[in-house]
């Protein structure tokens, strides 16, 4: 017992650091872009534009916009850099290596959620410190700050990974994240607002998750938020369970990877 | 202890096709097994369920002693797999990729850096230990995959057509390494293969598999021996209680008539005079369908194919057969 459990936690750690070291490796291609785009945002809605608007909900608008540029890193890079592993695990059979290994699924799908979060985080931090160029960063609450960070990172880590266990071509990685995720976090109230909005849009917009993780980080960050504390909390927990059940049913089933 | 016992395993495919009908198979620890069957046989099937790539329909596998279904970890621990496609990470170094299985199997990294060296070492890949896989030949590809199957050291190693796509010289040396591993570290060996000549020359015994179906099992010899057989089936007028008349060895079956076992040549007149030495009136005869025969001519075409599709040179692996 104890030495199944030694041996699955080295296992663990390989998983995670092999899953590190793929990103790092080609880290022009998953760290940089997004601290540009990080970059371009602040540049223009919040230096250029946001000179004009000057204050949304009471704060600064380039310190409205920047915790929502951040999460926005988060998200998308959690979940581009499991969907594109998995999926090239599948696609080349080398995820036939852990197949095959006497290693149990949790641990399996924890090692490539934890590689997700190291890349997820490794951006959010990258475009922190840009934010720094920008605007005095303190958070009011660091461990709300950092604590919705990670589970947004889990949260979206797993998405990842589900699209990868069901996508059979390039196409269906990137679908999601483009049709999908993109309009959510755009929506999510990045860069304004939702009390700007008329009641009926200020409905429809509750039932964009995204929207209750910017404002869960933004509360950490300002301590203003358009959304309670614990709902943000109780979502993202919710989304968790739910999509972590399904990932674990499916590599249980061998779901796009046994015959 | 058996390295490997199956009972009754079948696959349906999800488009429907029958690629195991339920087979029965068992090999002995330490053993040198070769499964030897053409295209479309199910072997990779097979191997598949036993390494948990494939679901299985249903059966029993246990490796080792351990069930499948009950005790998955402690089976999955005891192979070592070599699969017939490549499967690893094209973009990886050679020394990371069999690192990573290492940890995979719970190898702490000091003895995971020491088997990894061991192992590339003897497989003659140690100098392209920081090279990316892609970068390797299609032989060395195959010794990686080699040394990645053996760094946790499993009972049993199994190898789907180990050889396929590789020259001569490396198919013996590979041949060598495999009986070294055999003998040495008491490694049980289970390979699949389209040639006759690799399982006569290295395995101890052969199972042959054909369309889903385990077709015969024994020595490779016993099995060549029993392929230039020809058997008849006899309705005789007296009962038959002997189990050889002269050089024939002969056998009842249960609906009373008789079969004897003639090799291929003889004169029919020869094993009608001996029968009538013995006091035995034939009422009718027919030949029975010898299913090894029609076995090894399926496994000639088969080969064919394979060898025109590597643009190797025919192989001569049947001569023995023949
Ligand atoms: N993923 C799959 N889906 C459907 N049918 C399959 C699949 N894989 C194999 N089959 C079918 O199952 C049968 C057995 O195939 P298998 O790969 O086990 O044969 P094999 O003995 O390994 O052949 P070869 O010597 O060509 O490798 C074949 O009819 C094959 O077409
Ligand atoms: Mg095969």
């Amino acid at each position: 017992m104890m030495a199944r459990l030694l041996q699955e936690r080295v296992a663990f750690f390989t998983i995670v650091r092999k899953e590190i070291r793929r990103f790092m490796r080609i880290w022009v291609q998953t760290i940089t872009p997004p601290a540009i785009n990080a970059i371009l945002y602040m540049l223009i809605f919040g230096g250029l534009i946001g000179s004009r608007i000057r204050e949304m909900d009471g704060v600064p608008y380039m310190d409205f916009i920047v915790p929502g540029v951040i999460m926005m890193g988060i998200i998308i890079n959690s979940y581009a850099n499991v969907s594109s592993s998995m999926f090239s695990a599948k696609m080349q059979h080398y995820i036939e290596e852990l197949v095959v290994a006497p290693v149990s699924n949790i641990t399996i799908l924890m090692g490539f959620i934890i590689g997700g979060v190291a890349r997820g985080l490794a951006v959010g931090t990258l475009v922190t410190c840009v934010a720094l160029f920008f605007t005095d960063l303190s958070p009011q609450y660091p461990l709300i700050t950092l604590s919705i960070a990670l589970l947004t990172s889990v949260m979206f880590s797993l998405g990842g990974f589900l699209n990868a266990l069901f996508a059979n071509t390039f196409d269906d990685i990137s679908i999601v994240p483009n049709f999908v995720l993109t309009p959510l976090t755009y929506f999510g109230g990045i860069f304004y607002s939702i009390s700007l909005l008329p009641e009926f849009w200020q409905t429809v917009s509750k039932l964009n998750p995204v929207l209750y993780m910017i404002n869960g980080f933004r509360f950490g960050i300002l301590g203003a938020s358009d959304i309670p504390l614990w709902q943000s909390y109780a979502v993202i927990l919710l989304f968790i369970a739910a999509l972590g059940s399904v990932c674990l049913w499916l590599l249980h089933r061998g779901a796009g990877i046994k015959q | 202890m058996k390295a490997l016992h199956i009972e009754a395993l079948t696959k349906v495919y999800d488009g429907g096709v029958h690629a195991l009908r339920g087979i029965d198979l068992s090999v002995e620890e330490g053993n040198f097994f070769a499964l030897l069957g053409p295209n479309g046989a199910g072997k990779s099937t097979a191997i598949g369920i036993i390494a948990s790539l494939v679901n299985k329909t249903s059966g029993h596998v246990s490796v080792c002693g351990h069930d499948l279904d009950t005790a998955k970890e402690a089976a999955k621990a005891n192979i070592g797999l070599v699969p017939q496609e490549f499967n690893f990470s094209v973009f990886e170094s050679v020394e990371s990729i069999v690192m990573n299985v290492a940890g995979y199997n719970g190898l702490p990294r000091r003895l995971a850096k020491q088997r990894t060296e061991h192992y590339l070492k003897q497989l003659s890949l140690w100098d392209k230990r920081k090279a990316a896989a892609r970068d390797l030949s299609g032989g060395m590809k195959r010794r990686l995959m080699i040394a990645r199957a053996l760094v946790h050291e499993p009972k049993l190693l199994i190898l789907d057509e180990p050889t396929a796509g590789v020259d001569i010289e490396i198919r013996r040396t590979m041949w060598e390494f495999l009986t070294h591993i055999n003998k040495e570290q008491g490694t049980s060996i289970i390979l699949t293969t389209h040639y006759l000549e690799e399982a006569e020359s290295l395995c101890r015994d052969v199972a042959i598999i054909d369309q889903g179906t385990i077709v015969e099992q024994g020595t490779v010899s016993e099995l060549l021996s029993r392929s230039m057989m020809e058997t008849f089936v006899l309705d005789t007028q007296q009962p038959v209680a002997a189990t050889s008349i002269g050089p024939y060895s002969v056998r009842t079956r249960e609906d009373g008539k008789i079969e004897i076992d003639v090799s291929q040549g003889t004169a029919l007149n020869d094993v009608f005079n001996e029968l009538t030495t013995h006091g035995i009136t034939v009422s009718s005869l027919r030949n029975k369908e010898n299913r090894l025969e029609a076995f090894f001519l399926r496994l000639v075409n088969s080969q064919r194919e394979s060898a025109a599709a590597n643009g190797q040179a025919a192989h001569n692996a049947l001569g023995a057969a023949q």
